[in-house]
C-alpha cells in the first residue's frame, strides 16, 4: 500500500534543516498572497504609507539640508511598513498555536529553527517586495538615491536586516501571548509608539527637550537615520555601525528567547 | 520490553495546582491497538501528549518506538504520527498542499510526498476536495485531512487523539476500515476516544483514565467481567410504573437499579444470573407485577465504564444512544436515572 519508508528519511542534519525552512518558507509565502490581511499589509499598506505622509506632511515639514521630504521620509516609513507588516508574523504564530499546527510541527522530525527560520525568512521576501514597491512608488513622486548604487543596496539590506529584528520580536511576542488578536495589538502599540518618538516623521531637533533625549536613544531612530545616510549621503560609518550594534544586540536576545518559547508551547 | 510500541511507566504530570496526571501506566505491543477512554478532563490528551514528545512529564518515563520520550525525542518523532484534538491543517492550503508540505517534512522526496498524498486523499475519501482550500473544508473533511497527515510517512506508532470526533457515520467507517488496514499491517495505534463503540471495534486493549489515573485496563471483554456479573434488563409492560419493578427486585442486585422511565425499562446488575431467575419469578408474583420482556446479558463496555469512573452518565460525553432495538443489544440511554434508595 505505501511507498514510503516506515521510518522518515533521515538527510545530513544542515541540509534537512535546509530543505525543511524552504518548505515552511513556502507555506508562508502561499499564506501571504491567499489570506487578505497579509496582501493589504503587503501591498496596500506600503504605498499609502508613501502617498499620505508626503502629501500630508511634505507641505509642512521642512528639513534642512532635504530638497525634496520624500528623500528624507522614504528609509523611515520603509522601516514603518516592515514594523507594522511583522506584527502578523505574531499573529500567524498565535493563530499556528491556538490551530495546533504548532502541535504538529513539534511532532515531526524537523528542528524549532526550520518552523520559525521559515517564518522569518518569508517575510524577509515579504519585506523585499515592500521595499521595491515602496522605492517604485516614491519614485513616481520624486525619490532619488543620492550615494550611489552601493549605498542604496546597502541601506536595502539595512532595512531587511530590520526586518528580521521585528520577525522574531513578533514571534517571541505571539508565542507569549498567545491569543491572535491580542499578539497584533501587542506587535503594533510599541511600534506606533516608537515611530512618533523618532525620527522617521520629523527631525528630532524640532521636539521638545525632554523628548529629544528619548528620540535620540530609541532604536528607530538609530536604524531610519542609518538608512538616510544611505540614501541621502554624507558620513555613514558611525550611524551604520550603531544601527548594526542595536540589530545584532536585539536578535542575540530574541533569538534564543524565542527558540525557548517554541520548544515548549503547546496549545490550550 | 524492546518489542513494545509504547511502554510508560508512573507517568505524572501537573499543571499549577492541577493534577493532570497522576501515575500512568500504559502498555501497547507492537502491531497492537490501545483505546485510551475516559471522560472530558481525565488526562487522556495529556498522556498523548507526553508520549508524543510534546510535553515533558514532572514523573515517570516512557519509550516509544523503543526510544525513551525525554531523551530521545528526535528519535521518537521520526518514528511517531500525531493527530490531535483539533484538526491541525493550514486552511490557507488546499488538501493536497498541506499533505504534501507535512510528507516533506517527514523527509519525503517531492514525488514521494506527491504520491504518498495522492494514496491518502483517495483513502480517506477526499478526491474530490483535494485542490480546495481546506478553509471551505467542512468539519468532518478537515478532520479525514488531518488524520491523513498523521499517517504520511507510514509511522510505526500512531497516536489519534480522538480522531472520529465531528465525523458523520460515513465518515467515521471510512475512518476506521482505513486505521483497521493499517493496524492489519503492523502499525502501532494509541487511540483516546468519547466513543465506547469506537474503542470496542478497533481496540485490543482499553485503559480507562479517570482524574489521571488508570483505574482499569483490560480487553473489552475483560472489562465487561470486571464491572461485575450481568444485568438484568425488565421491560415494564404500559401502564405499569417500572419504578415498582425496580423496588420489588432491588434487594437481589450487585447495585442499583437503572430506572429509564419513559422507556418502562430497569437494569439491575446482579451477580449470578441464572441463578437468581426463579427468585426474579418468585417477587414479581408476589407483588402482582408483570414484565413484557425480561432479558439476562453482560454489561455493555458503556456501563463498565461507568461503574469504573463511577459517573452518572450525564456528566459524561457519551454518545446519546436512542432506545430502540432489541434489550440485550441497546447501551444505557443517557435519559436513564439511579435509583435513589
Amino acid at each position: 500500500m505505501t511507498t514510503a519508508a516506515g521510518t522518515a528519511a533521515r538527510p545530513g542534519r544542515a541540509a534537512s534543516t535546509l530543505v525543511n525552512t524552504a518548505t515552511i518558507t513556502g507555506r508562508n509565502l502561499r499564506r501571504l498572497v491567499r489570506v487578505p490581511t497579509l496582501l493589504v499589509f503587503a501591498t496596500v499598506q506600503p504605498v499609502l504609507f508613501v502617498l499620505l505622509f508626503t502629501y500630508a506632511f511634505g507641505g509642512a515639514v521642512h528639513v534642512p539640508g532635504v530638497a525634496h521630504y520624500i528623500d528624507y521620509l522614504l528609509p523611515g516609513i520603509f522601516v514603518l511598513a516592515i514594523g507594522f507588516g511583522a506584527s502578523q508574523t505574531g499573529v500567524a504564530i498565535a493563530e499556528d498555536l491556538s490551530t495546533g499546527m504548532i502541535d504538529r510541527f513539534r511532532s515531526l522530525p524537523i528542528t524549532s529553527g526550520a518552523v520559525l527560520g521559515g517564518r522569518v525568512a518569508a517575510d524577509a521576501l515579504r519585506n523585499l517586495f515592500v521595499g521595491a514597491l515602496m522605492i517604485a512608488v516614491g519614485a513616481a513622486i520624486g525619490f532619488r538615491f543620492h550615494a550611489g548604487p552601493a549605498a542604496a543596496l546597502a541601506a536595502v539590506v539595512l532595512a531587511v536586516a530590520a526586518g528580521l529584528v521585528f520577525s522574531w520580536l513578533n514571534l517571541l511576542l505571539g508565542l507569549t501571548v498567545r491569543d491572535p488578536e491580542s499578539a497584533g495589538l501587542a506587535g503594533l502599540f510599541p511600534i506606533i509608539i516608537l515611530f512618533f518618538t523618532s525620527s522617521t516623521l520629523v527631525p528630532v531637533a524640532t521636539m521638545p527637550g525632554w523628548l529629544q533625549a528619548f528620540a535620540k536613544a530609541n532604536p528607530i531612530t538609530v536604524i531610519t537615520d542609518a538608512l538616510r545616510a544611505l540614501c541621502l549621503g554624507g558620513p555613514t560609518a558611525r550611524p551604520v555601525a550603531e544601527a548594526a550594534a542595536w540589530l545584532i544586540g536585539l536578535l542575540a536576545v530574541t533569538v534564543p528567547a524565542t527558540i525557548a518559547r517554541y520548544r515548549h508551547a503547546t496549545s490550550t | 520490553m524492546a518489542d513494545a510500541a509504547i511502554v510508560a511507566e508512573g507517568l505524572g504530570k501537573c499543571f499549577g495546582p492541577v493534577v493532570a496526571l497522576d501515575g500512568v501506566d500504559l502498555e501497547l505491543p507492537v502491531g497492537g491497538v490501545l483505546g485510551v477512554l475516559g471522560p472530558n478532563g481525565a488526562g487522556k490528551t495529556t498522556a498523548v501528549r507526553i508520549l508524543a514528545t510534546l510535553l515533558k512529564p514532572d514523573r515517570g518515563r516512557a519509550r516509544v518506538a523503543g526510544f525513551d520520550i525525554v531523551k530521545r525525542p528526535a528519535e521518537v518523532r521520526r518514528r511517531i504520527g500525531l493527530s490531535g484534538q483539533y484538526a491541525a491543517v493550514d486552511p490557507f492550503l488546499t488538501g493536497r498542499e498541506n499533505l504534501i508540505m507535512i510528507g516533506r517534512l517527514y523527509g519525503l522526496t517531492r514525488r514521494q510526498a506527491r504520491s504518498r498524498a495522492g494514496e491518502l486523499i483517495g483513502q480517506l475519501e477526499l478526491t474530490g476536495a483535494a485542490g480546495r482550500l481546506v478553509r471551505t473544508y467542512s468539519g468532518g473533511m478537515r478532520r479525514r485531512l488531518d488524520v491523513a497527515a498523521s499517517l504520511l510517512a507510514a509511522p510505526p506508532v500512531l497516536f489519534l487523539d480522538e480522531p472520529t470526533t465531528g465525523l458523520d457515520p460515513y465518515g467515521r467507517l471510512a475512518l476506521w476500515q482505513v486505521l483497521g488496514d493499517l493496524t492489519a499491517q503492523g502499525t502501532s495505534l494509541l487511540l483516546t476516544t468519547q466513543y465506547i463503540e469506537e474503542a470496542e471495534r478497533l481496540a485490543g486493549m482499553v485503559v480507562i483514565i479517570d482524574h489521571g489515573r488508570v483505574v482499569a485496563s483490560g480487553t473489552p471483554g475483560q472489562l465487561k467481567d470486571r464491572a461485575g456479573g450481568d444485568r438484568l434488563e425488565l421491560q415494564s409492560p404500559p401502564g405499569q410504573d417500572p419504578r415498582q419493578l425496580a423496588g420489588a427486585l432491588a434487594a437481589l442486585g450487585t447495585g442499583e437499579p437503572a430506572i429509564d422511565e419513559p422507556a418502562g425499562r430497569v437494569v439491575l446488575p446482579v451477580a449470578d444470573g441464572p441463578g437468581i431467575l426463579p427468585d426474579v419469578a418468585a417477587r414479581l408474583a408476589a407483588a402482582g407485577l408483570h414484565v413484557s420482556g425480561l432479558a439476562l446479558r453482560r454489561p455493555t463496555l458503556e456501563e463498565a465504564f461507568l461503574a469504573f469512573t463511577g459517573q452518572p452518565s450525564s456528566r459524561t460525553n457519551l454518545p446519546r444512544h436512542k432506545a430502540s432495538g432489541p434489550p440485550a443489544a441497546t447501551a444505557q440511554p443517557a435519559h436513564m436515572t439511579r435509583s435513589t434508595q
